[in-house]
């Protein structure tokens, strides 16, 4: 009895970093999406290049795990903002049809880079030696990167909120969306607030992939294998609404996880599943807008 | 510029489709060494008029357009394995299976739009993929589905390993199929379908049953594609995951983008395109071929939103009358050069 309570729980201390971690990779999908409007299908891409990048500068450069995690992150923005500036602009006022295959063109694009520069292998970004193993409590037992991880992924959950509902950037991007017209009028730069946005947007998904990579290995296929699951979160959560995909990245984590222990047989039909369920009940998402 | 009154027109059979059955037939007596290439672009237009049915003429937006060619394609293998060898019971069976998921999905998908719609296509389509993938007693999961034999079509024309009657097997199903969508698309039925597209309000106050219409259309368009997916399990006398996967979703959007999607001759166009690039830059290098077709969707988004039949159509619209050139020539020429460049690599 206790053995099964304490492999639930650390199942879903799994499950619940899983999720976290699902939410990282996704939430600047749900900026870009709520925001400008951008189906970008590229943006489990950006994922991939965090974390390449982290990958490369422990590899090549010899940096500290950490330090190497934030070159990724700032790497991802910069080539993030690049882009935005130059490819991103062209599908602003395109139809979703446009905008979804531009997009995925892209994605196309940066795949077949990384298979030339990479490799095709699976890889992963070591563990820093304070990170690896478990903690014990008895029966029940956690893995200090997963908690790791959860932690992380809660700071930034936070951070992001208190960024645009507590900043005057997070002001002028909610007026920036409202009525982009207005928000000019009274002296926003729309462009460049887009711009920031996106580029953290990228950020967040690089941060994402890279701390993930223990559980989505990376390879050059990464941001077309993974794109369905990032887009699952999205929808699932509600477009747009931070909020949402919170609370869907950890539904789906946690049934992903559970129901790949308890139920093998059904193995990743559990999560697809769960999604069909939760938008033929609710079609707006969790926290969808009407 | 665009209006809707020619877009509404009753479209007949003209030169054009006199063209490409010219085409079909050079390529049969011609182009002996590509009939196996030359079949499977016949079964990705039957499968791209498909999409361009639901995409181009109801504006539903898809990502998950494979379930149906996937679900015909298992189903005329099961089909042949378990029951008959017969080929065209096999089309009827395959057609049947997908208007059934089709209609199943369809009460699903139609409910929403924009995004959402998009996602549940997309979960469907993925469903099915795992579904295939874990009931392996039955589709044999990743090994694909083999073993099953196609009896003579019409108990006469067996399938050679030539691919001679494979190819005007292929060639004479899509020919029905083309021929039906065009009656489809130009009857009362296919114009509503089009109104709905254009103004679901409108027409819903004109007293059209807005959504049994799109219900039916998508079921149809569905039965297609499984018609497609049939094909293809027969001709390659394997069925394999693939026919379910998201690639192949992403894929036959991008044929019916890279043609011009709400006219039949974009879906056939785009995919003899795709097809053809996808074989000779494939040959030389996969990885080569995924950086050409995503710097071309570019391209094509950017230059091209209305395809490549877009082109034409303007480029015959500025020969017949002096039309506004200014607009046409811009968007003419860069298209031109831009297929060329990617052809050379």
């Amino acid at each position: 009895m206790t053995q099964s309570l304490a492999t639930f729980l650390s199942l879903s201390i799994d499950g619940v970093a899983y999720g976290m971690l699902l939410f990282l990779i996704s939430v600047g999908l749900t900026v870009t999406l709520g925001v400008m409007r951008v189906v970008n299908l590229a943006h489990s891409a950006f994922a991939m290049i965090g974390g390449y990048f982290t990958l490369w500068a422990m590899q090549r450069a010899g940096l500290d795990f950490f330090v190497a995690l934030l070159v990724g992150v700032i790497g991802t923005m910069v080539l993030g903002a690049v882009l935005e500036r130059t490819l991103y602009r062209w599908v602003y006022t395109a139809n979703g049809l446009g905008q979804l295959l531009m997009t995925i063109g892209l994605a196309f694009i940066i795949c077949a880079i990384a298979k030339h520069l990479a490799g095709t292998e699976l890889q992963t970004i070591p563990v820093p030696q304070g990170l690896r193993g478990t903690w014990d409590f008895g029966a029940f037992s956690v893995s200090v990167y997963r908690i790791f991880a959860l932690v992380c992924s809660a700071v930034v959950a936070f951070g992001i909120w208190l960024g645009l509902e507590r900043t005057p950037f997070g002001a002028k991007l909610r007026a920036a969306v409202d009525n982009p017209r207005m928000a000019r009028c009274v002296g926003i730069n729309v462009p460049v607030v887009f711009s920031i946005t996106f580029a953290i947007g990228c950020g967040l998904s690089g941060l994402g992939g890279a701390l993930s990579s223990q559980i989505l290995p990376l390879e050059p296929y990464y941001g077309l294998k993974y794109l369905v699951l990032v887009l699952i979160v999205v929808a699932a959560g509600g477009l747009g609404s931070l909020r949402g995909s919170l609370y869907a990245g950890l539904l789906l984590g946690l049934i992903d996880t559970l129901g790949r222990y308890y139920v093998p047989a059904l193995g990743a039909f559990m999560i697809y599943l769960a999604v069909l369920a939760i938008l033929l009940i609710r079609p707006q998402g969790l926290v969808g807008r009407a | 510029m665009k209006q809707v009154a020619p877009a509404l027109r009753r479209k007949r059979l003209g030169m054009l489709d006199a063209l490409l059955l010219l085409g079909a037939v050079a390529t049969y007596f011609f182009a002996d060494l590509y009939l196996a290439l030359a079949t499977s672009v016949l079964i990705m237009i039957v499968f791209a008029l498909s999409l361009d049915l639901v995409q181009g003429y109801c504006g539903i937006e898809t990502l998950g357009h494979a379930a149906f060619f996937g679900s015909g394609a298992y189903a005329a293998g099961l089909f042949a394995l378990h029951v008959s060898p017969n080929p065209l019971l096999g089309l009827v069976a395959g057609a049947l299976v997908a208007g059934v998921v089709g209609l199943i999905t369809g009460v699903v998908v139609l409910r929403v739009s924009g995004l959402t719609q998009i996602m549940l296509t997309l979960a469907c389509a993925t469903l099915l993929y795992e579904a295939g993938n874990i009931a392996k007693s039955i589709t044999m999961g990743d090994d694909g589905l083999t073993g099953y034999t196609i009896a003579p079509v019409l108990g006469m024309f067996e399938f050679d390993i030539y691919g001679h009657t494979a190819y005007l097997y292929a060639f004479a199903v899509l020919l029905a199929v083309y021929l039906f969508t065009q009656f489809l698309v130009n009857s009362p039925f296919g114009l509503t379908v089009q109104g709905i597209r254009e103004n679901a309000m409108r027409m819903s106050l004109l007293g059209v049953r807005v959504g049994l219409r799109r219900l039916m259309l998508y079921t149809i368009a569905a039965a297609l594609a499984g018609v497609a997916g049939a094909l293809s399990a027969q001709v390659n006398n394997i069925v394999a995951l693939d026919t379910l996967s998201f690639t192949l979703s992403a894929n036959v959007l991008v044929m019916l983008a890279l043609g011009g999607t709400g006219r039949l001759y974009g879906a056939v166009l785009g995919a003899v395109v795709f097809m053809v690039l996808s074989d000779r830059i494939a040959a030389i290098d996969p990885t080569n071929w995924l950086a050409a077709l995503g710097v071309l969707l570019i391209v094509v988004v950017r230059f091209a939103p209305d395809g490549l039949i877009g082109v034409v159509d303007r480029f015959t619209a500025r020969t017949r009358r002096p039309a506004p050139a200014v607009t046409t020539t811009q968007a003419g020429a860069p298209q031109a050069t831009s297929t060329d460049k990617e052809v050379t690599p």
